[in-house]
């Protein structure tokens, strides 16, 4: 496997499913760092057969909901003086606020100024959202 | 409880529930002059940003015949939503002057954020093609009088299943009592959509048949209800000639139906139901209409907790 050195202070994602890890990587805005990242892909794994992992060698803030959303099995390990002191799991979130906007034309969202778009799960299995208003659904991929 | 809730979709309340409100329809229709003041000084608030003469006039016959007072807008232009205002802010507004709304509007979802703001219970009277749970609960109060009973029944539904939001309530609605059959009647582009067929019938093991002819199947049921088709549904012209006349209803179809068969249609009806077949005693449409106006009147009550009173 190809060696990145260890990080002494950031944060490591980890098991993101093979492809997904560039998503995140612009999600994070890491491609604009000044410090230092790296993106490892299609690395092997036991559990995955191959996976993709970010490594940030520095403490930022994280929306766990965007990125439960965007891959529910990653893990985020928080490592402090190259330990890691924290292991956060992550799972697809019950309610998503203002991340996506609805696109059913005949929602009421389309015209009521200054409206929470709120999509709620209703299958964690297959990732299935739906509209809190007009029960449009979405994927979790989608949303 | 039911003292202060809302009803925004058919499946809010529970079957228990359900049955409180049935049961108080039917103290009604059986002694209506009882309850003809149990909202005195009550106001019903009616807000149809589209147009829809027979759900307004039902609610209002509802509040008006329970004693209660009426105010409202028929249509968004004359009332202050034609200067822009949004729909958080006339329902607060709203919420100062009445005890209960009543919200139509041709928005997906815009009585579920009324009801978000709202300081009184808000009811759905039909958001667009999303809801219309008083409908729904004007079939099982029909079923429940005239049937009886809202188990081991045959149901026949009929027209566009893939549109008709009525009829899909129905069925979720139908699928929470025991042994139910239903017996899915329409062209093939006009089945009822997939969620229905896999996450209500398959998902209860509900037993159900999908078939595109009225007459093959009239004389199993206890049950018809007629919904109608636009013709430009129709896939083809063709198609359209070929089975127009199938989701007509006409005396020669009644005649090979049971005999304590009911025929019921959420109404208006356009050329679905041949007027020859108004006379037979199996058609209850115009009874279902009525018995929209009673399950209303004890849905107002149940919100606003005035049972007591009566």
């Amino acid at each position: 496997m190809l060696n990145i050195d260890s990080i002494k202070n950031g944060i490591v994602i980890d098991h993101i499913k093979a492809g997904l890890g560039i998503h995140i990587f612009k999600y994070l805005g890491l491609d604009k760092a000044d410090y230092n990242v790296a993106l490892i892909k299609n690395a092997e794994s036991s559990k995955l057969g191959r996976k993709d992992i970010v490594k940030i060698e520095n403490i930022i803030d994280l929306n766990y909901e965007v990125l439960g959303l965007i891959d529910s099995n990653i893990t985020i390990n928080i490592i402090e003086d190259e330990v890691i002191t924290k292991k956060i799991k992550l799972t697809l979130p019950e309610e998503v606020v203002d991340i996506i906007k609805c696109k059913n034309p005949r929602c009421v969202t389309s015209i009521e100024p200054n409206i929470k778009h709120i999509f709620y799960l209703v299958d964690s299995e297959r990732g299935e959202y739906r509209c809190l208003y007009c029960d449009e659904a979405y994927s979790n991929m989608e949303v | 409880m039911l003292k202060g809730r809302h009803l925004i979709d058919p499946m809010d309340f529970t079957t228990y529930e359900l049955d409180e409100i049935f049961s108080l329809a039917e103290k009604i229709i059986e002694d209506e002059d009882r309850f003809k003041d149990a909202c005195r000084g009550k106001l019903l608030a009616t807000l149809f940003y589209e147009p829809s003469t027979r759900t307004r006039f039902s609610f209002e016959a509802a509040m008006l015949r329970l004693g209660g007072s009426v105010i409202g807008f028929s249509e968004p232009n004359s009332s202050s939503v034609a200067k822009g205002e949004s729909i958080r802010d006339t329902i607060r507004t709203i919420s100062c002057y009445a005890d209960i709304a009543v919200m139509r509007h041709p928005k997906e979802g815009a009585p579920k954020l009324a009801s978000m703001y709202s300081s009184i219970p808000v009811i759905n009277a039909g958001d667009g093609g999303h809801q219309h749970p008083t409908q729904t609960l004007t079939d099982l109060l029909t079923i429940k009088c005239l049937k009886g009973q809202f188990s081991n029944l045959t149901i026949g539904l009929c027209g566009d299943l893939k549109f008709g939001r009525t009829v899909h309530s129905l069925i979720k609605a139908m699928s929470r009592y025991e042994n139910n059959r239903f017996i899915l009647i329409s062209p093939k582009e006009l089945r009822v959509p997939d969620y229905i067929r896999k996450e209500v019938l398959d998902k209860k093991g509900i037993e159900y048949v999908e078939v595109e002819k009225l007459e093959e199947v009239i004389g199993e049921l206890d049950i018809l209800y007629m919904t109608r088709i636009q013709r430009e549904r129709f896939f083809n012209e063709e198609e359209y000639l070929r089975l127009k006349d199938s989701y007509i209803l006409d005396m020669e179809k009644v005649n090979r139906a049971k005999e304590d068969m009911i025929i019921m249609h959420p109404l208006p009806r356009v050329n679905e139901i041949d007027y020859e077949v108004d006379e037979d005693k199996r058609a209850c449409y115009f009874k279902q209409a009525k018995y929209g106006m009673y399950v209303r009147m004890a849905l107002i009550m149940k919100l606003l907790g005035v049972e007591e009173n009566a």
